[in-house]
């Protein structure tokens, strides 16, 4: 009320930070492993190549290349775009020459592969001044979005796919922090991006008709980018694991229904579009971290989205027979190490890889093994707070579902996992539907399938689930 | 073990596909995961790490549970055979009584049923599964101490065929498998499994002067056509040769006839410290089983008319199995609610239901296992209830 009467300018209004919510989480579990990042920046040559991944995407129809092997790209200029929806368009992270355009079985896409100059050129899109951001229209800022490949940065919910841009999310949320084991420190790796990611954040609220949220952690550091920002709404959560997966922080402050969509994106997305916005250029650097048991010296390293992760890795681990993974250890992709990053990851995982057999290794008591159970002899209970070692054995076999209730412990938001599974596997849509199916992606009950004592593939299974549902 | 490991390794690809005996390719993997856990690493994506805890460890938790009551029951088993026919004797004496008593069937009750896991796993292609360790050892405990051998044989394979495995095996089956195998013997020999069998007396030995059989709930049943005050019925039982047997606390040790591990209310509850402690067991059926019982027979006092509804309401959580039952029969995680609020319900009913059975049929006075035999089959229905209700909170959560 008070704004109209004292006839504030509107972006001042606009500019407001809402009090937001405090919502305190208990279900969950914190997976506490050996080898963080140190908070430092190793000086290292950039990496040479760099490779866009359809498979890193959810609801393109089908990549069609616009650029062919030997075409020379700039940073931003576009590689493929999809079929169906071509102005959605896939860019070039750097400069360089397309070496490779790799295809699998019926010719499908599997990477762009580019070999980088060195010194990064740039496809020039408009720049902005802060003030003719204010009065920029919507479907403006959308077409620079789409044509420089800053939109991929925005996942739409239900599903997780590249955002509809003929949507109108009724929010969008930014969760600024992560909860996964290993995960980089926002408050480092976002250091000094303020402006940028204010820019981002007064970009976005073009797109929606309602609030946008960032949700910070009451117990962590909160970067200067978050609790400077003005124009979203700023909640705060306490609780383990996954209270930093964006799905949690939707089910709790805004769910969604089967017409709803809601957008989310990372801090690095809407830094990214700031800079877009304000330097006119698709900034694609970023800044990852490289952690886990088997690496050396775990810190942070600077590469551009989709970067080799060859350079970070040699000389810098302890033994040969690893698992290195594209992202975190409860939602990543094993690569080899000549392969390159994930679209939306900011971490390089190594752990010991466990194809060994252990001698009744169900039955001998240990404190070595992390469980978040307290069956005989898993004694890691006694001391969460311990740094631990984990392998990528699969520690059993796969086994019927026998519901011990440890699904409903660690996942904080009001849905019935077991039944929700059991639905996808008997596929029955109505049940999936009232399940709650919209609402989680596979990072939502990844804890799930960490803890599940018959070994199930629990993301693999969700993902057909949305599958079915996205072509019914 | 290396030696072990090779050795398995050598033989391995005989079983695999295509090998000479690779129709038995799933009693090779049992063995073989029993000895090592395997090698199996995860997929390309998805969660990288896993829990160390799996099937194998879960059950074992379970047996070990069971432990209290098993040693309980051993030495039980020699120390009302002695009382039964008047000698004094040791303790080393009772233990070994016991344990001749109680182990051919846990050995009967493990071969049997193991079999007949490996014959339809070998046929039906499926992994072994672990849940027969705990049905195994659960079988045993709820037999009456001088059952024949070879209706424990037949019980098992009947509960493993009927109850498990027409099902589809293990997660899939819809009642409690060791109560199944017991239910089975009821109504087939009830010669064997009812009336005063609860007492090891060999063939042709005397018994003491003044001897009687009755458990405390056959002692209880009968104040309906005596008219006896349940407790004074209780006192007055075993004068001369096993004074002060049914007191309150003595049951609630466990000192009486029953089945081989289930008279001890203590030790169950030194069970349930273990299945709750670890997490392997729900707290809430444990405490809904005994809060259902506790309040029907409180209930009852209150409305009934007849020395059997008067019986004062925490006598009904120490005579019988209903402290067994609690603990390691609703618990089972395959046949149980499924739902955590379901699991309230489930527990409770259970409760109320051995109260009533017991105190309304007289002609079978031991309720617990027909209570959670219903419940079992009811569990489904509790549970699409709970489902209904959190997919209507959804629905009007989503609207809003």
């Amino acid at each position: 009320m008070w704004e109209k009467i004292l006839i504030l300018p509107r972006f001042l209004i606009d500019r407001r930070r809402t009090m937001g919510k405090f919502i305190r989480l208990k279900k969950g579990f914190d997976i506490n492993l050996a080898g963080k990042a140190a908070l430092k920046i190793a000086p290292t040559d950039q990496p040479e190549t760099y490779a866009i991944k359809p498979s890193d995407f959810h609801g393109i129809y089908m990549p069609k290349m616009l650029v062919a092997e030997g075409d020379a790209v700039k940073a931003g200029s576009p590689l493929f775009h999809d079929k169906k929806n071509d102005n959605i368009v896939f860019t070039s992270p750097v400069s360089g020459e397309v070496i490779e355009i790799k295809r699998g079985e019926k010719r499908k896409l599997l990477e762009v592969k580019i070999l980088a100059d060195k010194t990064i050129e740039y496809q020039s899109f408009t720049k902005y001044s802060v003030s003719e951001i204010v009065n920029l229209g919507r479907d403006k800022a959308q077409e620079q979005l789409l044509a420089s490949g800053a939109w991929l940065n925005l996942v739409q919910r239900p599903f997780g796919i590249v955002a509809d841009p003929a949507e109108r999310p009724k929010s969008i949320f930014i969760s600024g922090f992560d909860s996964h084991p290993l995960a980089p420190d926002y408050s480092f790796i976002y250091k000094g991006q303020d402006h940028f990611f204010q820019v981002g954040v007064d970009i976005l609220k073009k797109f929606t008709t309602g609030q946008v949220h960032l949700n910070v952690h009451s117990s962590k550091e909160i970067s200067t980018a978050f609790s400077q920002v003005k124009g979203i709404e700023l909640n705060k959560f306490s609780g383990p694991h996954p209270s930093g997966c964006v799905g949690v922080q939707i089910h709790h402050l805004d769910p969604i229904g089967k017409s709803d969509a809601v957008w989310t994106i990372s801090p690095y997305g809407v830094i990214q579009i700031g800079k877009l916005f304000i330097n006119g250029i698709y900034d694609a650097s970023r800044i990852v971290a490289v952690a886990g048991s088997e690496v050396k010296d775990p810190q942070y390293y600077k590469t551009f989205t989709g970067g080799s992760v060859k350079k970070f890795l040699q000389n810098n681990l302890k033994q040969e027979h690893v698992r290195i993974i594209s992202g975190n250890v409860l939602t990543g992709t094993r690569i080899s190490p000549e392969d390159h990053l994930g679209f939306y990851d900011q971490l390089v995982s190594v752990i010991p890889e466990g194809d060994h057999h252990e001698f009744l290794g169900w039955i001998t008591p240990s404190t070595s093994k992390l469980s978040f159970s307290r069956a005989w002899g898993l004694l890691s209970f006694l001391n969460y707070k311990k740094e631990y070692v984990l392998d990528s054995n699969t520690k059993g076999e796969p086994r019927a579902f026998v519901q011990t209730g440890v699904f409903e412990k660690v996942t904080p938001i009001d849905i019935l996992p077991t039944h929700l599974l059991k639905a996808i596997i008997a596929e029955d849509y109505d049940d999936m539907e009232a399940l709650g199916i919209y609402e989680v992606i596979e990072e939502d009950l990844a804890l799930c399938e960490f803890v599940d004592v018959s070994k199930h593939e629990v993301q693999d299974i969700l993902r057909e689930g949305i599958d079915l549902m996205m072509k019914s | 073990m290396k030696f072990l490991r090779n050795t398995l390794d050598k033989v391995k690809h005989d079983f695999e596909k295509g090998g000479k005996w690779e129709r038995y390719y799933y009693v090779f993997e049992a063995l073989d995961t029993f000895a090592f856990v395997p090698k199996t690493t995860t997929g390309v994506k998805g969660a990288q790490i896993r829990d160390a805890v799996d099937m194998k460890r879960l059950m074992m938790t379970v047996i070990l549970a069971m432990i209290p009551c098993l040693l309980f029951g051993i030495y039980n088993v020699g120390h009302q055979h002695f009382l039964a026919i008047g000698q004094a004797a040791g303790f080393g004496e009772k233990i070994w009584v016991g344990i001749v008593q109680v182990i051919p069937i846990i050995i009967v009750s493990y071969a049997t049923g193991l079999t007949v896991e490996f014959i339809f796993a070998t046929f039906r292609r499926h992994p072994v599964n672990e849940g027969f360790l705990v049905t195994g050892m659960l079988i045993p405990l709820v037999m009456p101490p001088d059952i024949p051998l070879w209706q424990v044989a037949i019980a098992t394979i009947f509960a493993v065929v009927i109850g498990k495995e027409a099902f589809g095996g293990t997660g899939m089956n819809v009642v409690n498998i060791a109560l199944t195998a017991r239910a089975f013997l009821y109504f087939a020999y009830p010669v064997n499994i009812a009336g005063e069998v609860w007492t090891f007396i060999p063939e042709g030995a005397k018994t003491v002067e003044g001897y009687s059989g009755a458990t405390p709930l056959a002692i209880a049943a009968e104040t309906l056509t005596s008219g006896q005050n349940a407790v004074e019925a209780f006192s007055a039982f075993g004068t001369g040769w096993a004074d002060n047997m049914y007191t309150f606390w003595n049951m609630f040790m466990g000192f009486m006839p029953g089945s081989i591990g289930e008279t001890s209310t203590l030790m169950c509850l030194i069970g349930a410290f273990i299945l709750i402690a670890t997490g392997v067991g729900s707290w809430k059926i444990i405490v809904s089983v005994f809060a259902g019982a506790y309040g029907m027979g409180l209930f009852l006092n209150l409305v009934g008319s007849n020395p059997f509804t008067l019986m004062p309401a925490h006598y009904h959580l120490v005579v019988g199995g209903l402290a067994f039952g609690a603990v390691f029969m609703a618990t089972d995680p395959v046949t149980a609610a499924q739902t955590e609020t379901g699991k309230w319900f489930y527990g409770f009913l259970i409760g109320i239901f051995t109260v009533l059975v017991r105190v309304f049929n007289p002609a079978y006075p031991e309720g617990i296992m027909l209570a959670i035999l219903l419940m079992n089959v009811f569990a489904p229905l509790i549970d699409y209830f709970v489902v209904s209700a959190n997919k209507k909170r959804r629905l009007k959560r989503a609207t809003i």
